[in-house]
């Protein structure tokens, strides 16, 4: 369904289509681990919508979004061989670095100069039209978003929180008003839910 | 903190889904990864909590703009990928063996990480093992952590519980230190002097306790040294960590 990205100089493209059904990631991480720049253009144009989305959430500032997304996918090509089918799907691979990589760089902001949450949480409502909108394209927000009503409220604004917001559980646990060493558990039973949900995963 | 502590182990599984979506500190990180390595049933758990944590994130959809695209195609060309993990086979070509095996193994990786500090795993029974060296820094009530980034994308990270009076060092992607030459480890002491604390184990992804006395140290270097190590530093530190006291 994609053409083939054949020059990697070429005209930018928006990325594989939210149901996942783009060129099959894992052989192309593996070429990619062999030196194969080709194959790691391709990945990048099916992935780098759903990367940059994810970082975007996270980082909210679009400059500091990019340099992220970069880092990323450097990241990705420099781990390429780590990739391990036995562990799970290479979307989740890819994705686990882009998240990691977008939660580093909020936590150590943060630690540079405390935010001013105010400009935060205004940031946050912008940003958070602008990613709905995209969202609703995709059928598979469709099923995620299913998926999330089947969560208790609180299981539910604890993984936004971590996820989305990154913050840490002890954090969550603050922010919810909810007793320290809860949060991990409501988080750990709202993904076990949700992955039984939308039968992801084992 | 006792080596028998009755909540730990439950604490630690409870771990996992803050741990799939990056929701740890530092230090709790470093504890959760110590357990993985020898938590099968964890790893599982983690993996599954992942898929689904990625079916959130992948629901927005936002193309970078083409600049990104062109600095990262650029980019590879100067980044060498890295070879599979080293031979002996990763956690999951073992984990489809018999579990006891992967107990076994993940006990040799350990040991090897840890280096000649502690034995007892390999008594083999049943029974409550006793905690290495490196899980009682981990465990540690005070135990506090140190992280660096280097530009290649590799990190390390120190750990240090001053009432067990030691510290240890895990990294991850670490290049290997160039031909007859080793990392080696040191621990600052409280009137300036660099005092020789093991070579670090030639791997990139390693946890080593340190050896000597770290409750006065205030800071850990590292630096490269020819094959054996040296008595004291003969050249500036690649990394200084500096501790808290």
């Amino acid at each position: 369904m994609d053409p083939v990205p054949g020059d990697p100089a070429g005209a930018p493209r928006t990325g594989a289509p939210a149901g996942g059904h783009g060129p099959d990631l894992g052989p192309l991480l593996q070429q990619a681990a062999r030196g194969d720049s080709a194959a790691f253009a391709t990945l990048y144009d099916a992935t780098a919508a759903r990367v940059h989305g994810l970082v975007l959430r996270v980082v909210r500032d679009p400059a500091q979004a990019e340099e992220v997304t970069q880092e990323v996918f450097l990241e990705i090509w420099r781990q390429a061989s780590r990739y391990d089918v036995a562990r799970g799907s290479a979307l989740a691979w890819l994705m686990t670095i882009t998240h990691r990589k977008a939660v580093d760089r909020v936590r150590s902001a943060e630690a540079a100069t405390r935010r001013d949450v105010t400009y935060e949480q205004s940031n946050r409502a912008v940003e958070h039209d602008t990613t709905v909108e995209a969202a609703h394209a995709s059928l598979e927000a469709h099923r995620v978003r299913a998926a999330l009503t089947q969560l208790t409220d609180v299981q539910r604004e604890a993984i936004e929180l971590a996820y989305f917001g990154g913050y840490t559980h002890t954090e969550v646990a603050a922010l919810l008003d909810l007793p320290v060493g809860t949060a991990k558990t409501r988080i750990r039973d709202g993904l076990i839910r949700l992955r039984d949900t939308i039968g992801v995963g084992r | 903190m006792t080596d028998h502590d009755q909540t730990h182990d439950w604490d630690v599984h409870a771990l996992s889904g803050a741990y799939a979506v990056d929701a740890l500190d530092d230090l709790e990180r470093a504890r959760f990864e110590a357990h993985l390595a020898q938590c099968a049933e964890c790893r599982e758990e983690v993996d599954s909590l992942r898929e689904a944590a990625t079916a959130l994130g992948t629901a927005d959809l936002v193309a970078p703009p083409a600049a990104v695209r062109d600095q990262v195609l650029a980019g590879i060309g100067r980044i060498r990928p890295l070879p599979p993990q080293s031979a002996g086979g990763t956690r999951a070509t073992l984990r489809r063996r018999t579990p006891l095996l992967i107990a076994v193994a993940a006990a040799v990786v350990l040991l090897l990480g840890v280096g000649v500090a502690s034995l007892q795993p390999w008594d083999g029974d049943d029974g409550p093992q006793e905690l290495t060296a490196a899980e009682r820094i981990l465990n540690a009530a005070d135990a506090s952590t140190v992280e660096k980034s280097f530009p290649d994308g590799s990190s390390a990270t120190i750990v240090i519980s001053r009432s067990e009076g030691k510290a240890l060092i895990r990294t991850t992607d670490m290049a290997l230190a160039p031909d007859g030459k080793a990392y080696e480890l040191w621990l600052q002491s409280p009137a300036g002097e660099m005092v020789p604390a093991g070579l670090m184990p030639d791997e990139a992804d390693t946890t080593y306790v340190l050896d000597g006395d770290a409750s006065e140290a205030t800071g850990v270097g590292i630096t490269v040294e020819p094959d054996g190590g040296s008595p004291q530093p003969t050249s500036d530190p690649i990394a200084l960590f500096a501790l808290d006291s």
